[in-house]
């Protein structure tokens, strides 16, 4: 019961901070935000590996586990790139902008 | 679990909520995705430090670690600045995809060892994570042109059958608990993933945005529930972290819009309410008082203008006329105008797209003004050049309480001296809406491809001397 209301408590905190992290956001940032929120949330690549971790040789539990893997790192490794890639372009743009 | 591996999550957690915040401010955006992608990487390695996994464990992470990353690695660097709407929503569908596999695994093969609090994350994890995908999935489908919205789903109908779902889901749900691995499992599975396409599919593509932006919130809480079916409390965080995030850049997204999430999630599709033709290009009844113009005109009036603001929407990036866009203003500053750009918050398809795809062009940053900012500087601006965008200028939204627009922000361009609306045809707008703009006095149309009419602009005005005169100035 300690490990669920200690789990709860992080539930309600990781929360709260979510809420305060994002208050005021340039327009121009929505889109390579949501990306990088995007690439955040593929963190389930941790349950994947856990459950792969886990299996004890069931294969069927190895096979679902590494699906999941797969399908969590796309979301990870593609959303932290091409997010770079958006804000790339923002970035080193101060200077030659005199015309 | 050992001081080293706590300390490493902790240290990840820090980490992962300083880069969401820094990913809010233009400064230090980049180096924040960094800080928590390297964020992430610690998390990882944390966590096999602490698992240990066998070799047959390491021949699957092998596995997957392959397929997933060469995956992602590619279509990050392939897909099309244009296509980024529809990028977001195929990669968050496979985070929600990875949620439910992980409770699906539980589910069948582990359900021994969970107790009653496990068996509801199992529920919340499947049911978040099935909708997440379906839904995902449907908004980019819609968002590539591959789905239309479909007559059916605009009728009242489309609610009796998501509140069926609804139910369903629910009462597979309630039901799993004490049969984990048997039908309300498979219940729950194809009652939330039907849901999430009867959710979606009636959204009219203008919404998109908004509805790509919730479900990367439910894609957290996705990941919180598989925190708690796994037993992290370094996954619980930072899902919750994510899913209230998202809930807050979608709330920042509706009021950009005007619209209420609610009337987003259940109003349907706007055009289809107006009773027009949702996507169906072409349908030039109702106007009856257009003028059009050649590029040589347009550009006589360029020509003296002094104050120029181009109006960017999604047509400029389909027609990948940006660069041309770019070359156009170097001239017209070269000729003595005063060039900016006005950016809506939800110009191009998504809040901000339009600034990626204008940077990617080599627009100035500052030259990029923003509606509250632009909209008092339209009365004395001389020619106002709108580039595939539509409803974003459309004066209904302003002032014809009938319009499905009615209470949207717009950029007042009308109020400008001499507005010239650069399309391919008289097609209505991505709402479906007609454009009262078109029809003013000082409006006109210039018929074509954005891009190619961009370059006939650029050579007409060569054609006058006018980068001439600035290279003898120089």
């Amino acid at each position: 019961m300690s490990t669920l209301s200690q789990a709860l408590w992080v539930l309600l905190l990781g929360s709260l901070l979510g809420l305060e992290l994002i208050g005021k956001v340039p327009p121009t940032l929505h889109t390579p935000l949501m990306s990088g929120a995007n690439a955040i949330s593929g963190i389930t690549v941790l349950a994947s590996l856990t459950l792969i971790a886990q299996a004890d040789g069931n294969g069927a539990l190895l096979l679902l586990g590494g699906l999941s893997l797969g399908f969590a790192l796309f979301n990870v490794i593609g959303g932290f790139l091409v997010t770079d890639r958006m804000l790339a372009m923002f970035g080193g743009r101060k200077s030659g902008s005199g015309g | 679990m050992d001081f080293a591996s706590c300390a490493i999550d902790l240290v990840a957690v820090l980490l992962l909520a300083l880069g969401l915040k820094g990913l809010a401010k233009v400064r230090t955006a980049r180096s924040a995705n960094g800080l928590a992608a390297l964020a992430m990487g610690l998390a990882v390695a944390g966590l096999l430090l602490q698992l240990q996994p066998g070799p047959a464990a390491w021949l699957w992470i092998a596995i997957g670690s392959a397929a997933g990353g060469i995956a992602g690695l590619i279509t990050a660097q392939r897909v099309p600045m244009t296509a980024m709407p529809e990028t977001v929503a195929l990669f968050n569908g496979c985070g929600g995809m990875a949620s439910l596999l992980v409770a699906l695994g539980v589910a069948l093969f582990q359900h021994d060892q969970t107790d009653l609090v496990g068996r509801i994350s199992i529920d919340i994890s499947v049911f978040v994570g099935a909708i997440t995908f379906s839904g995902s999935i449907v908004a980019m489908a819609k968002l590539q042109g591959w789905l239309d919205t479909p007559d059916w789903t605009q009728s009242a109908m489309r609610h009796g059958l998501n509140i069926s779902l609804a139910i369903a889901s629910l009462a597979a749900g309630l039901a799993l608990p004490t049969d984990p691995a048997g039908w309300p499992l498979w219940g729950l599975l194809l009652a939330s993933t039907l849901l999430g396409i009867g959710v979606t599919l009636p959204i009219g593509g203008a919404d998109m945005p908004v509805v790509i932006s919730l479900l990367n919130s439910y894609s957290g809480v996705a990941a919180a529930a598989a925190g708690f079916v796994v037993g992290s409390q370094l996954l619980i965080v930072a899902g919750a972290m994510v899913g209230a995030a998202g809930l807050i850049l979608t709330q920042v997204m509706c009021t950009a819009m005007n619209r209420s999430l609610l009337n987003v999630l259940f109003g349907g599709a706007l055009g289809a309410k107006a009773g027009g033709s949702v996507g169906g290009g072409g349908d030039e009844a109702g106007y009856t008082r257009i003028v059009s113009c050649s590029p040589e005109e347009c550009a006589m009036a360029l020509e003296s203008a002094e104050r120029v603001v181009f109006v960017p929407g999604y047509g400029l990036a389909v027609a990948q006329a940006q660069h041309a866009l770019r070359e156009l203003s170097k001239l017209l500053e070269a000729n003595g105008a005063e060039v900016s750009y006005a950016i809506h918050p939800v110009a191009g398809r998504m809040p901000g797209h339009m600034n990626v795809l204008l940077a990617e062009a080599d627009v100035p940053y500052e030259q990029l003004i923003e509606m509250d900012t632009i909209n008092p500087e339209f009365p004395r601006t001389d020619v106002v050049i709108v580039l595939g965008a539509n409803d974003v200028v459309n004066p209904d939204a302003k002032t014809d309480p009938t319009s499905p627009l009615y209470g949207m922000p717009v950029l007042e361009v009308d109020q400008a001296r001499q507005v010239f609306v650069v399309k391919r045809s008289l097609g209505a707008g991505y709402a479906g809406i007609a454009n009262a703009l078109f029809e003013l006095p000082q409006t006109a149309m210039v018929f074509g491809d954005a891009k190619a009419v961009l370059q006939q602009l650029c050579t007409e005005l060569r054609s006058q001397g006018v980068g001439a005169r600035a290279r003898v100035a120089a």
